[in-house]
């Protein structure tokens, strides 16, 4: 190689690809509850636990779940953490709190952002409730409910959740 | 080697677009009819293993879900190739050679219909010299088609007469997507999509799935009745570049169905994972099967193409061949890349 | 467990975040080529390839075992290409030991990498589906909860995750491969470094890097004949479970306990922490080496943090964890694991350099991957078993 040549290091060959992703039987339903603000879950006809939001299967018995059941969308912070890096996938400044909410009525958490609160005051055990958007704005999205905001009521014991952790 | 056969296979009905159910729900009943079917109950089945693609599903990491549809608790012993099925299948099958499990559960699912498969399918090219050119699977396959009539002197009129031979077999293929009666002649009027090929040259593309289950010696001979067993079984690969093979022939086949025991006997039907008309014509050629040879009775994948499990299908169709007695030897084979240029081949038997 | 398999070598990359200077095919062969030399062999010694990588979407090649085919010298021979997420580089390296235990191969080459430089790995993990839950701020973000978890139903100390990552950081020093080096690493340095995802630390979290790690792996005929010590498999196990379900241990999943339990009944291991010597483990934020302790049975549930307290764990503790560095030191997604496997054959065989254990007879290797759900683990040793 001529001292003048630098090395070819890199080319840049951008790919585009367009998807459409299916939301299958299970989501369809759930993402219809959120377009009436409603949180919609389905119970296993074996072992009787309710998935928020369902995934069609009780992954434990291997069988479709198929009795739709609503729950409030009041529910527990059963652990968290402090995002202080940007994220790309939200527009929110950091530092911000995340937190895995066991909704009444559901036998697992699932992943909320936690807002209307300083963000180093969310706990273990803190009690939470969803803040949907104007009903105007309400759509087939989880984007349907804006975050999860404190409540006024005493915190769940540690004994309540630690089998969700 | 340990005797391992085929006991259950499953298959979900190939269509163009599955807009219902998701890969999840695509998958779980195809799992339960093959894990039923097979009479091994769910839990005492050794080991499962899965093929699937990421890029056909438009997002990494796509098979950690299916892990739902097969009932993973307690938790199973479990891997998955980046691959067709027929890959899941072979790496299960070692695993039972080793001798600590009697069976497994092999899945596949594909839903090409989420992207624009022929663009998807460019990214699997070299991604510095050939991928940013931008080759289409079809121009490719034209390519392919072009050097083996110009080797051969076979004509369009053959490639017609295997469209038209796998639609009417398909007829009876409950699973199949496109079925018919069709006179090669009339085929042949039709407008060339890449020259030399037409549209019934190709397989259509499909959403789909399937499922296996494997067991070795007399666990297979207790839960079915004829079990398909696997004689045999070979895979090899071929160098990326088109311009460093001999597109008109498949050389991978050829060895792998001799390391699989090919040449041992006479076969009675053949199920080739050939996408292209052509290809089945390369892959008899290299096969060694005459014209006695039933080729693709389920109507092969020119009746239906999922892409990760179309491979895995041809097992089963083979095997299903074997387990209702209507053969008593059988080739399967499956492919993957592009042209050809990865091949497994194995040989069935019934009891 | 049929036929007897051995490591009889071992390549890896220098692991850096941009690898400009060779392309896919080039990461490999640097591998490859020191994997051969330590093995002896060359090209046409090896019967099969079996590749491991994490999401194709990393470098935007779909199924890139076909155009590595070349490159990787597996014309003619078969391939097989491996994705188990996190833990693909232990579940490669198992599918290839699987060949040999079999009986149908006497040699096989087992390559795992990662080039994340070639796309983006960020984009890449969070290509955001319309109608699912928005990953939140990656796998930080996942995982921090989990610690969170851990920390509250153990009342670990609050700085055992600050010790694991200062342990970690000091011994990738003698690793010549490690990414990530700090030389002049304190604890203060670690515990006054940025919170990331509170409460994970920007310096006891796992770097993004580019690299490949490759190993020779025989039947015992072949094995017997190489220049090098080979470490012999013992026992080798995968366990999967799915991500969610009612009731889930996330923090000290059923998953890796069963596959502990399976791995050591093979190797007839009744005591883990006294028989082995020490342990190659995926740790891709500190904590994880309490949680993991406990999980593999190494410590009581509760009192994995008692280990990297009273420096069990250390280069020089009675079970030491990562000599090499670990994940945190060097992490190409697809190939963690492997090295992972990697590293616990090189200390077996006593060829670990300036980060060898004195004496180590049989080590641990881990990976998991996924929501802390899938799990494959080997132990070597160097007798034979």
């Amino acid at each position: 190689m001529s001292e003048s040549l630098k090395p070819v290091t890199a080319i840049k060959a951008p790919v585009h690809l367009e998807f459409s992703y299916t939301a299958g039987r299970a989501s369809t339903r759930f993402l219809r509850g959120m377009a009436q603000g409603k949180i919609l879950g389905q119970r296993c006809p074996e072992c009787g636990k309710v998935y928020v939001p369902p995934r069609g299967s009780c992954t434990i018995c291997a069988v479709p779940t198929d009795v739709e059941v609503e729950v409030t969308g009041k529910g527990t912070v059963t652990t968290f953490c402090i995002v202080r890096i940007p994220s790309d996938s939200l527009s929110i400044d950091p530092p911000f709190t995340c937190a895995h909410i066991l909704l009444d009525g559901a036998d697992l958490p699932f992943f909320a952002l936690i807002q209307e609160c300083p963000f180093d005051e969310v706990r273990m055990g803190m009690r939470v409730e969803a803040v949907w958007v104007p009903k105007e704005e309400l759509g087939p999205t989880f984007e349907s409910i804006k975050y999860f905001r404190p409540i006024d009521e005493p915190d769940a014991s540690f004994e309540s959740y630690k089998e969700h952790l | 080697m340990r005797d391992v056969a085929i006991v259950s296979f499953a298959q979900a009905k190939n269509v163009r677009r599955e807009l219902d159910a998701n890969e999840v729900e695509m998958v779980m009943p195809v799992v339960s009819e093959a894990v039923e079917q097979s009479g091994i109950p769910r839990r005492e089945i050794g080991f499962t293993c899965s093929g699937s693609c990421d890029y056909l599903a438009g997002q990494p990491f796509s098979f950690v879900s299916a892990l739902d549809a097969v009932g993973a608790w307690p938790p199973i012993s479990e891997s998955h190739v980046e691959m067709d099925g027929a890959w899941a299948l072979y790496e299960a099958w070692v695993k039972i050679q080793i001798g600590d499990i009697d069976s497994a559960l092999i899945y596949a699912f594909g839903k090409a219909s989420m992207g624009d498969l022929p663009d998807v399918l460019t990214l699997q090219l070299d991604p510095y010299y050939v991928a940013p050119l931008g080759p289409d699977s079809v121009s490719m396959a034209a390519l392919q088609a072009r050097a083996y009539l110009e080797a051969t002197g076979r004509s369009e009129r053959d490639l017609a007469a295997v469209a038209a031979r796998s639609r009417k077999d398909a007829k009876t293929n409950p699973a199949a997507q496109v079925t018919g009666d069709f006179d090669p002649e009339r085929l042949l009027g039709e407008p060339y999509l890449v020259s030399p090929l037409r549209k019934h040259d190709c397989p259509p593309i499909s959403d789909g799935a399937a499922a296996i289950v494997l067991a070795s010696g007399d666990l297979a001979r207790k839960v079915c009745k004829r079990p398909a067993w696997i004689r045999g079984i070979d895979h090899r690969i071929e160098a990326h570049g088109l311009g460093n093979r001999d597109l008109a022939k498949s050389l991978s086949t050829a060895e792998a169905g001799r390391r699989a025991g090919l040449g041992t006997g006479a076969v009675d039907i053949a199920e080739l994972h050939a996408p292209f008309t052509h290809q089945e014509l390369i892959l008899r050629d290299a096969l060694g099967l005459g014209n006695e040879v039933r080729v693709n009775p389920s109507g092969g994948p020119l009746a239906g193409n999922p892409m990760m499990v179309a491979g895995l299908a041809r097992f089963g169709e083979a095997a299903r061949v074997l387990m209702d007695g209507q053969a008593s030897r059988a080739v399967a084979h499956a492919t993957s890349g592009p042209c050809l240029q990865q091949n497994m081949v194995a040989v069935l038997e019934g009891e | 467990m049929g036929e007897h398999c051995a490591i009889v070598g071992v390549g890896q990359t220098k692991h850096d975040t941009l690898r400009v200077d060779v392309s896919m095919p080039g990461l490999i062969r640097e591998a490859v080529t020191k994997a051969f030399d330590d093995a002896g062999v060359s090209w046409g010694d090896i019967d099969a390839v079996v590749l491991g990588k994490a999401p194709d979407m990393f470098e935007g090649t779909m199924m890139p075992e076909l155009f590595l085919a070349d490159a990787l010298g597996a014309v003619g021979k078969p391939m097989l290409r491996v994705h188990t997420a996190g833990s693909v580089g232990g579940s490669t390296a198992i599918v290839a030991a699987s060949l040999i235990q079999a009986g149908i191969h006497k040699r096989v080459l087992t390559v795992a990498y990662e080039k994340q430089s070639e796309s983006n790995a960020m984009w890449a993990l969070t290509v955001r589906i319309p109608f699912q839950q928005a990953i939140v701020a990656g796998a930080g973000g996942y995982f921090a909860p989990l610690i969170r978890a851990y920390m509250a139903r153990t009342n670990a100390p609050d700085d055992t995750g600050i010790r694991v990552a200062l342990k970690d950081r000091l011994n990738a020093l003698k690793n010549p491969t490690s990414h990530l080096t700090f030389p002049d690493v304190s604890y203060e340095m670690v515990r006054d470094s940025p919170m990331l995802w509170d409460p994970i630390r920007y310096l006891e979290t796992c770097p993004s890097s580019d690299g490949a790690c490759a190993m020779v792996l025989a039947a015992e005929d072949a094995a017997k004949t190489s220049p090098n010590p080979p470490a012999w498999v013992h026992a080798t196990a995968m366990r999967s479970e799915p991500t969610m379900f009612p009731g889930r241990d996330q923090v000290n999943p059923q998953a890796g306990r069963d596959c502990a339990a399976a791995l050591y009944k093979t190797a007839g291991i009744k005591n883990p922490r006294k028989e082995l010597d020490c342990a190659e483990i995926y740790v891709p934020f500190s904590w994880f080496e309490p949680m993991w302790m406990e999980n593999l049975g190494f410590a009581p549930a509760g009192e994995g943090w008692k280990m990297t307290q009273e420096g069990a764990t250390a280069l020089d503790g009675d079970l030491p964890v990562n000599a090499s560095g670990g994940v945190l030191s060097s992490n190409p997604i697809g190939a963690s694991g492997m090295i992972r496997f990697a590293e616990s054959a090189l200390q077996v065989r006593g060829l670990a350099g300036e980060h060898q254990v004195p004496g180590a007879k049989k080590a641990l290797g881990h990976a998991y991957g996924g929501g802390s759900q899938f799990f494959a683990m080997w132990v070597v040793g160097s007798e034979q078993p």
